[in-house]
């Protein structure tokens, strides 16, 4: 009983990490896509926040 | 649980993003505006208007003269300087899209503005459930200000917010310092705050430290015709924007969060 427990609680641990580190690598994406992205369009688009957010940007 | 994440730092973002995109028109926006207008006069001198021209030549001197303090430093940089990014980065294909001036560039640059609060929303509450199983706005307020401090002011000690048109070193160097900075700080300020061994700490130091001891990429001289003046301010206010970016989805993402554990108390 306790082990299996123990296993399940660390089981809910174990799917909640993969879930935060799911999501952090989603709004990395996102991030990269306004913020970092090379290509013109994007960076046209995103150019005020680019320099608003003070990211490295031209 | 993902979803619950991806709710939080969805609605989280949008909230703050939404403020921080009206916020932006009035502050940021209209210096970057003033400041285009000066734009490419201290690279190509020959194609600027008259007056700007002008303006940058009484400048220049100054600029030069403080300058080389800085270009010391920079010296091991020299190949990454300005007369490669002015060759090759700067000048962006004509022919990709651009928003138009007026409500077309307000319009897009605010979509830009909350996709990027979102993104940083999604991080934040990602990070907080990991490290802490829970959000609550209290403890999301500490971690939104962390997050400024190693996104945002840190970077900002080596690479001031810049404005278009002035002088920097090249995008990649930049940008490799800019991610070094903003990782190094993070993790140096999660072992200074949440490790209670001394030596954890001294790491921590050393990490929040060492990108500002290794030195940003700066360009080997100085050559935007944009007035201190309006740079300076633009420094001061993105600066501002971005705490109020940070503190805003800190607090929204904190009262979802408990607003979901209130639903969730309810007897189903």
């Amino acid at each position: 009983m306790t082990t299996s427990t123990i296993a399940s609680r660390s089981n809910a641990r174990q799917g909640a990490l993969v879930a935060c580190a799911l999501a952090f690598l989603i709004g990395g994406a996102l991030v990269f896509t306004t913020g970092f992205a090379g290509a013109d369009v994007l960076h046209n688009a995103a150019h005020d926040t680019r320099h608003a957010l003070s990211f490295p940007c031209h | 649980m993902l979803n619950r994440i991806l709710a939080v730092g969805l609605l989280a973002g949008l909230v703050a993003g939404s403020a921080v995109a009206v916020l932006q028109e009035v502050t940021t926006s209209r210096l970057i505006i003033a400041a285009e207008a000066f734009e490419g006069a201290g690279e190509a001198p020959a194609a600027a208007a008259p007056a700007a021209h002008d303006h940058a030549g009484h400048d220049h001197p100054d600029m030069a003269a403080s300058g080389h303090d800085h270009a010391a430093p920079a010296a091991a940089l020299a190949d990454a300087g300005t007369d490669d990014h002015a060759a090759s980065g700067h000048q962006h294909d004509s022919d990709a899209w651009m928003p138009a001036d007026g409500l077309e560039r307000t319009l897009v640059t605010s979509l830009a503005t909350i996709a990027t609060s979102i993104g940083f929303a999604l991080m934040l509450t990602a990070v907080m459930v990991a490290a802490d199983g829970k959000v609550t706005t209290r403890s999301a307020l500490g971690w939104g200000l962390s997050a400024f401090i190693a996104v945002n002011l840190a970077p900002a000690i080596g690479l001031a917010p810049e404005l278009p048109g002035a002088s920097a070193a090249a995008l990649e160097a930049r940008q490799l310092w800019w991610f070094g900075t903003v990782a190094a700080t993070a993790a140096g300020l999660f072992l200074l705050g949440r490790r209670p061994e001394i030596v954890a700490k001294s790491a921590g130091l050393a990490l929040i430290v060492a990108p500002h001891v290794i030195g940003a990429p700066h360009p080997n001289e100085f050559e935007s015709a944009v007035p201190a003046e309006i740079a300076a301010q633009f420094a001061s206010v993105s600066l501002g924007l971005a705490a109020a970016m940070w503190l805003l989805i800190a607090a929204a993402a904190g009262w979802f969060w408990q607003r979901g554990d209130a639903r969730e108390g309810l007897p189903a």
